[in-house]
């Protein structure tokens, strides 16, 4: 049904997209929970940062990317001699570049979500012999489950369809960073390319459709779970 | 033994509450609304911070601003019972009752005071037997409050604060729970704080009660004192105020459906209760209904007549609160052979009848007056009004 070169396409952008969401969750996840309940000097320039990639042009986180992590970067070479890690044109900093593109939209699901918990029942678990992080873990974590499943989801589907920040960071490698949406744009730089641009279409649009269904199951399930 | 001596702003409003009271059985914190009863709860509980003070239960600081102390809720060992169940949406009532049990400190598993509650026991005490597999969302408000209670009891607490917990739910649901309360309190003996505003719970289930009124603490000793204390009059509720006294059942009239109960100041004909004879009952007999007479009447339909000298008359209830117009009715209390009452005449009649303390008058007291919800219980028996 695929053939070859879409099927490594897809199975690239399927594990960017990925490692992308499960590197950037942990992170997202504290941004938002200090967004949502914490008062701090600053509080304002972080909300700021953590939106910015929604309101740049991607070229420009691309390029800023490259100038951070790229080999010469200082960021990138700190990773290169520390831990070996090579991110410039590697499908990794492709991850890097989706993770950085859907860190809005992951940390605002979760952040609402957050702030959808009950306080109360926190002040309650208190009372009941947990201390904070057990409160978080077993209540406040539980609470917004079905918001971090959003997010990842929402994340999960927004770093499939980077294009601007990837190509301008990691470039368009077959095999190595030529992600669905990289693909799609060889072909159409190509004569004759049409129809193989037109399936690559095709396939995003499933994906972003399944994507999209299963974020309104979650969100469903979600008010269902809340409605006490 | 709880000391509380604390000071918290909250906005406008002030805290400073200080007073030093034995907690066994049940003891009321009584206020209207907005003196400051949950807040002063909350500070007990760990939820709020005082701004200054100390907090002590038998003997085990909790906070202490000056040598910096301050226990987090979570190591006070405080159960808490809120007005809001606050049943953790995502576990079954099995495991919400068990959250507080699993995080018991390892060192306090071998205590009498965790052994003697287990999910069993609780269980069968608030009858949540056929409750065990539900979610929260599935259960009525009365059932929620009596997740919450076992809840909290399973945290084996030196203490349970109860703040309200009854004041969410419609008459019907209070009766279901209201004997839960007493159960705990007559076969666990826990001590327990009992925060309401409603002199009828409080009447049922206390034994002595702590009067709070704009953020202090006013007054503090058994139900039946603070209830006869004029000063504190405008503080116990003006319509439903009323003495509380101590009566035995005394005796049965089964043709008329009717019980005697005694007391110091003679014998009260009431509607047939179910406690047996010999029990000892607490009563409260509401101001308005009570009326007096120079002499004793005769061709009266009212049944209880009680000789009584007045004691004190409520002058300054007879004005409105900003001292100018005044009040159609003035409280006056009787002294019954040492026991207090209460009754509420009008200005007028006062003056007709030349009320004057040392005065002897009789008391009459309507027998339908005295209903289900005027009777409590002192700890130790069981004993329910019929329904």
């Amino acid at each position: 049904m695929l053939d070859p070169a879409e099927l490594e396409a897809l199975l690239l952008s399927l594990r960017v997209g990925f490692w992308s969401v499960l590197c950037s969750l942990p992170v997202g996840l504290a941004a938002a929970w200090l967004l949502a309940r914490r008062e701090f000097p600053g509080k304002a320039l972080l909300d700021g940062l953590v939106h910015l990639p929604l309101v740049l042009p991607p070229v420009v986180v691309g390029y800023l990317l490259l100038l951070g992590f790229g080999r010469q970067g200082p960021l990138g070479a700190l990773l290169q001699d520390w831990f070996g890690v090579t991110l410039a044109f590697t499908w990794q900093g492709a991850a890097l570049a989706s993770a950085v593109m859907a860190f809005p939209l992951m940390v605002r699901a979760m952040r609402l979500s957050i702030e959808a918990v009950d306080r109360s029942l926190e002040a309650a678990a208190r009372t009941l012999g947990s201390g904070p992080l057990q409160v978080f873990a077993t209540v406040t974590l539980p609470l917004m489950a079905p918001g971090i499943l959003a997010g990842a989801i929402l994340g999960f589907a927004r770093s499939l369809g980077e294009f601007g920040a990837t190509i301008t960071f990691v470039s368009n490698i077959p095999g190595e960073t030529r992600t669905l949406p990289n693909a799609l744009y060889t072909y159409t730089q190509q004569i004759d390319g049409e129809g193989p641009a037109l399936r690559l279409a095709a396939i995003s649009i499933v994906l972003a459709l399944l994507a999209l269904a299963g974020s309104e199951l979650l969100a469903r399930r979600l008010k269902r779970r809340l409605a006490d | 033994m709880l000391e509380i001596d604390v000071d918290k702003r909250l906005g406008d409003f002030r805290l400073d509450v200080k007073v030093d009271f034995e907690v066994s059985g049940i003891v009321a914190l009584f206020g209207r609304s907005g003196s400051g009863k949950t807040s002063l709860v909350n500070l007990l509980a760990g939820l709020l911070r005082p701004d200054r003070g100390r907090i002590a239960v038998d003997g085990r600081l909790l906070f202490d601003g000056a040598a910096r102390v301050d226990l987090p809720p979570e190591r006070r060992r405080l159960g808490y019972v809120f007005q809001d169940a606050r049943l953790f949406p995502h576990l079954d009532v099995r495991d919400n009752l068990l959250y507080g049990r699993r995080r018991v400190p390892r060192a306090e598993r071998a205590s009498d005071r965790f052994r003697q509650v287990d999910l069993e026991r609780v269980v069968a005490l608030l009858g949540l037997q056929a409750l065990l597999g539900r979610r929260p969302r599935d259960l009525s408000g009365g059932e929620k409050q009596r997740v919450a209670l076992g809840r909290a009891l399973l945290s084996a607490p030196s203490l349970l604060l109860m703040d309200e917990p009854l004041a969410a739910l419609d008459q019907a649901r209070k009766e279901e729970v209201l004997p839960f309360v007493e159960a705990l309190r007559d076969e666990l003996g826990i001590p327990i704080v009992y925060v309401s505003h409603s002199m009828d719970e409080i009447l049922r289930l206390a034994d002595s009660m702590v009067l709070l009124s704009e953020g202090r603490a006013v007054a503090y000793g058994p139900l039946e004192e603070l209830t006869s204390r004029l000063d504190l009059r405008p503080l116990t509720g003006r319509y439903e105020a009323g003495a509380v006294i101590s009566v035995t059942v005394a005796g049965l009239d089964l043709a008329y459906g009717l019980s005697e109960l005694r007391f110091a100041g003679g014998s009260l004909l009431v509607p047939r209760l179910s406690a047996p004879i010999g029990s000892r009952l607490r009563l409260r007999i509401r101001a308005r209904d009570v009326s007096l007479a120079l002499s004793p009447p005769g061709g009266l339909s009212i049944q209880n007549v009680l000789p009584a000298v007045v004691a004190d008359i409520g002058g300054e209830s007879g004005l409105s609160d900003d001292g100018g117009e005044a009040r159609p009715q003035v409280d006056v209390r009787l002294d019954l052979n040492g026991a207090a009452l209460w009754a509420r005449v009008t200005r007028r009649a006062l003056d007709e009848l030349q009320l004057a303390p040392g005065k002897a008058v009789y008391a009459l007291i309507k027998t339908s007056a005295i209903d289900r919800f005027s009777l409590g219980r002192p700890p130790g028996r069981r004993f329910l009004p019929p329904g």
